[in-house]
């Protein structure tokens, strides 16, 4: 508002919110690495999976701004997604039962 | 773009909206490209689960754990050059993406250090020493080569898109009320940030 921007649609933040999802990365890669040294078997793999997608969450929902992005770059996202999954889950069926 | 509009003379045509949304279309073909890599990843690593695990005891973890801070850090500092811009502070939006270029340098520096290591204990792609392992292992290097590669090769062009968007700026191209340019530059330096966040587990924390 108060910087007059000819922009439709303007969500400025401040630095603040960046740093904060900075150090959340930071520190969800600090845990990873300590937890990769924890014998977790075979949760082991889902568990790393599981921090990677948080901290790519942030990522995209933050530094990509997506949180904030019209509707249609949410459905973007999710078919995208959908298509990789779809992808990995044929190719698993063929894989594991073959 | 700068097609001159009768009806609205103070009011320059251009789609923000319209480039951002093309800039994530490219962006879905690189998840595609390395989605790809990652299911044949999957499909090894599910078929030779204690060879990659003794493939990837030969990575360094500390390095791979630095470079991933110091591309989480640029991914913050590529961000920051944004919001400086917005709020018209040129010339710290310019700093920042100095200091981007210089994590993506400090990255690929540890990139030099960490492949120069491996072929000096005769480990490359084709090499006698690599050949004589079995298959999981030759597997799981043949991947780390090909997709750290691959995703370092995207670092290269994130550095060059970035010196554009630092000359555009400095040029006043990209303005505080005219920089979806600079934004479509970040949103690809994040994506190699993003394809990383994927790598590093995977490749350098199985144990």
């Amino acid at each position: 508002m108060e910087h007059g921007n000819t922009e439709h649609k303007e969500h400025s933040h401040g630095y603040g919110i960046y740093i904060l999802v900075w150090l959340a990365l930071i520190a969800l890669t600090s845990i990873t690495v300590t937890v990769a040294g924890v014998d977790f078997g075979k949760i082991a793999l889902p568990i790393a999976l599981f921090i990677a997608a948080v901290k790519s969450m942030l990522v995209i929902n933050f530094f990509m701004h997506i949180k904030y992005e019209d509707a249609i770059f949410k459905v973007f996202l999710l078919l995208s997604g959908m298509t990789l999954l779809v992808i990995f889950i044929l190719t698993f069926f063929d894989v594991f039962y073959r | 773009m700068s097609q001159s509009n009768t009806t609205a003379v103070h009011h320059v045509h251009r789609d923000d909206l319209g480039a951002k949304m093309g800039m994530w279309v490219f962006l879905f073909t690189e998840v595609l490209l390395f989605g790809g890599m990652f299911l044949v990843y999957a499909v090894y690593r599910f078929q030779h689960p204690e060879l990659f695990k003794l493939a990837a005891l030969e990575l360094n973890t500390a390095m791979g754990t630095f470079n991933t801070i110091v591309l989480l850090t640029s991914s913050l500092t590529m961000v920051l050059a944004i919001v400086a811009l917005q709020k018209m502070h040129k010339k710290l939006s310019l700093f920042y993406l100095a200091v981007t270029i210089g994590f993506a340098f400090v990255f690929m520096v540890v990139k030099y250090f960490e492949w120069s290591a491996k072929f000096s204990h005769g480990i490359y792609p084709g090499s006698e020493e690599l050949l004589n392992k079995q298959n999981g292992e030759i597997l799981f290097f043949g991947l780390y080569f090909v997709m750290t590669g691959l995703h370092a090769l995207h670092v290269i062009i994130g550095v060059v898109i970035i010196a554009f968007l630092y000359v555009f700026i400095k040029r006043d191209k990209i303005t505080h009320d005219n920089y979806v340019k600079l934004e479509n530059g970040g949103l690809y330096w994040h994506l190699v940030d993003l394809i990383w966040i994927f790598l590093f587990p995977l490749f350098y924390l199985i144990h």
